[in-house]
């Protein structure tokens, strides 16, 4: 530790090895440019160096734009504005204002908690028993299983989307085919207002499920065996042993699983984009879509920046809610 | 998809071998439901313009055609955007595998003062959305001349908050002996972190490639965002923009989206097969934590 590699590492960075060793006394220079770098030791320089890349990064591309963001919700910023950055002018609270009168954005909203409220129950649940069905009900082929069920989640959102946008096509679609040779007719499921929400959140299920589900694995084979022995021999049946034993040991795993899907499902932007474009009539308009619209399409940055302030609280206070909820469940 | 909910009342009552081949049945009706998308597009991209209009839907082409593809090809220049994504998806998965490890190797084997506070920013960051951030982050990019660049695309995912805490993770397990020894012979710290830690930890530098190179490849919103040029765009805005192109003839163009569905999502769905070790093993660390 009391080995000074001095700022010779600084400097050469990438290039050079580091390796001068032994009681080398800083380069007077390099002690001058940074006043503090004396009492630094060599641990403190090196975990800053280290840290360096990715802090400067998190700086220019997180940090400054979580607060242009709220700065930029407070002004009129419009096409204008996108060269001349501080000429937008400041409106107060004007954005917020209008956006809870705004019809459109109250049911960009409602749509994305519809999304959210049906989407990851589904998702969660589907995702737990495909996990107990892959991992505790069949030996063989596991892997097989697995994969199969995982392999969505590997694929472009896009891609699927156009995929499913095929599938559901009322003439020429996959769907609609096999409902006619059963005698029945589907229904037009994304030009239905009914249908269309419906659908995407069908799509969601399908391509997030197989992450879910191998959370849960990771969850189930975290369980010690001698647990389930021990309930068996007790006399659990089956559904005991998932109610009493499998499913309150998963609970940290549920937690888990349900917040990453749902902070997720509350960006949901693909799936109308591609699918829908938010339609018919909006009934598929979500907050990101939105929002997009808003600041790309009519360059209404100040009321699209007010949009992502909005939904980020609703992110942060949902999360913070389930992280309550679920855990106090456990005791 | 409602295939598995059957399992509960089944695994109730009937015990041992009689419920093992039904839990089967029900396994492989969920596989068939998950496969079925995908199995379709991979088929449709080879059906004539009259399998793909069929009623009722035929599965496997009457005739296998190309025909989707050269359409496709036609009218997308899929060559380019394909090596627009490959390029963005190589530089931001190698600025990552550095960038992330070194803050990783700092925050689980360098005690210095502040290293909690780094710690700190490395999960607010893991939990900011990106939506909260493009907008402004446009402007900047725009003040900067770096919209339709590949740096533009690349330098907001240069060092991802995920890599971080996977690296970090995996980084602990890495003996402190064998780092102190080192030190006594006179090493210093980077000829520590290159030659004895990052080959120590291949198999997390494996998931984080895979993880990273696939988020990238499959990033839609801000590629949409940041190219205007269609020279610049990665496959997912390519596709997209053609998808819904209203200039676009729907007659027999499902064909040419299966077509290029399939470009989009073969590469990786054969890197995820060869791979598929790592994909669990890296959710099931990253998520008990």
């Amino acid at each position: 530790m009391s080995l000074v590699t001095g700022s010779a590492a600084d400097d050469a960075a990438s290039k050079t090895k580091a390796r001068r060793a032994g009681g080398a006394k800083p380069p007077a220079a390099a002690a001058g440019r940074r006043s503090r770098g004396r009492s630094l030791s060599r641990r403190n320089l090196h975990g800053w160096l280290f840290s360096t890349p990715f802090l400067v990064l998190f700086g220019v591309f997180m940090l400054f734009p979580i607060v242009a963001t709220l700065l930029m919700s407070f002004t009129d910023f419009g096409v204008r504005d996108v060269r001349q950055p501080l000429e937008a002018e400041f409106v107060g609270l004007d954005n917020y204002v209008n956006l809870f009168g705004d019809d459109t954005f109250r049911t960009a909203l409602f749509n994305t908690a519809y999304f959210v409220v049906v989407g990851v129950p589904v998702t969660v649940l589907l995702g737990l028993l495909a996990a107990i069905l892959l991992n505790n009900g069949i030996d063989r082929a596991r892997t097989f299983f697995r994969v199969g069920f995982y392999a969505p989640v590997v694929t472009s959102i896009v891609a699927v989307a156009v995929v499913w946008r095929f599938v559901l096509n009322p003439t020429d679609g996959l769907i609609a085919g096999l409902a006619t040779e059963l005698g029945a007719k589907a229904p037009d499921f994304l030009g239905s207002e009914t249908w269309a929400m419906p659908s995407l959140i069908a799509l969601a299920v399908w391509r997030n499920l197989g992450t879910v589900m191998v959370l849960f694995i990771a969850g189930l084979q975290a369980i010690p065996t001698e647990v389930r022995e021990a309930a068996r021999l007790d006399g659990a049946s089956g559904w005991g042993e998932l109610r009493r034993i499998t499913v309150p040991l998963l609970r940290p795993t549920l937690l888990y699983a349900t917040v990453i899907t749902t902070i997720g499902y509350l960006n949901v932007f693909e799936e109308p984009f591609v699918m829908t474009q938010g339609g018919p009539d909006n009934a598929t308009l979500t907050v990101s879509l939105d929002m997009y619209r808003e600041g790309f399409n009519f360059f209404h940055m100040g009321y699209a920046s007010a949009m992502a302030y909005v939904l980020f609280v609703v992110i942060m206070g949902i999360t913070v809610l389930q992280l309550r909820l679920l855990k106090d469940n456990t005791r | 998809m409602s295939a598995p909910t059957a399992t509960a009342p089944t695994g109730r009552r009937s015990e041992g071998r009689v419920r093992k081949p039904l839990l089967y049945v029900i396994a492989s009706l969920g596989l068939l439901v998950m496969a079925a998308p995908l199995l379709w597009m991979a088929l449709s991209a080879f059906k004539t313009k009259k399998d793909l209009t069929a009623s009722p839907p035929v599965w496997l082409p009457s005739q296998w055609t190309l025909s989707n593809f050269s359409e496709l090809l036609d009218q997308l220049d899929m060559p380019l955007y394909f090596m627009n994504s490959l390029i963005v998806a190589v530089l931001v998965t190698v600025s990552n595998l550095l960038f992330c490890s070194m803050v990783g190797y700092a925050l689980a084997k360098l005690d210095f003062t502040g290293r909690s506070k780094v710690f700190g920013v490395v999960l607010i960051a893991l939990m900011v959305p990106g939506n909260l951030l493009i907008l402004p982050l446009y402007v900047l990019m725009n003040r900067l001349g770096l919209i339709d660049t590949y740096a533009g695309l690349v330098l907001p995912f240069a060092a991802g908050a995920f890599g971080v805490f996977l690296m970090r993770q995996f980084m602990q397990s890495v003996p402190d002996e064998l780092l102190e020894a080192a030190r006594i012979d006179g090493a210093g710290e980077w000829y520590i972190f290159f030659r004895i830690v990052l080959p120590l930890v291949r198999p997390a530098l494996a998931t984080l490639a895979i993880f990273t190179f696939l988020g990238s490849w499959n990033n839609f919103v801000w590629p949409l965002i940041a190219t205007n040029d269609p020279g610049k765009y990665t496959l997912p805005v390519a596709l997209a923009t053609f998808a819904n192109d209203p200039n676009r003839t729907i007659a027999g163009g499902n064909g040419m989206l299966m077509a290029g569905s399939l470009l989009v999502v073969l590469p990786v769905l054969v890197v995820f097969i060869a791979l598929q070790r790592h994909f669990t093993q890296g959710i099931a660390t990253a998520g008990l934590k």
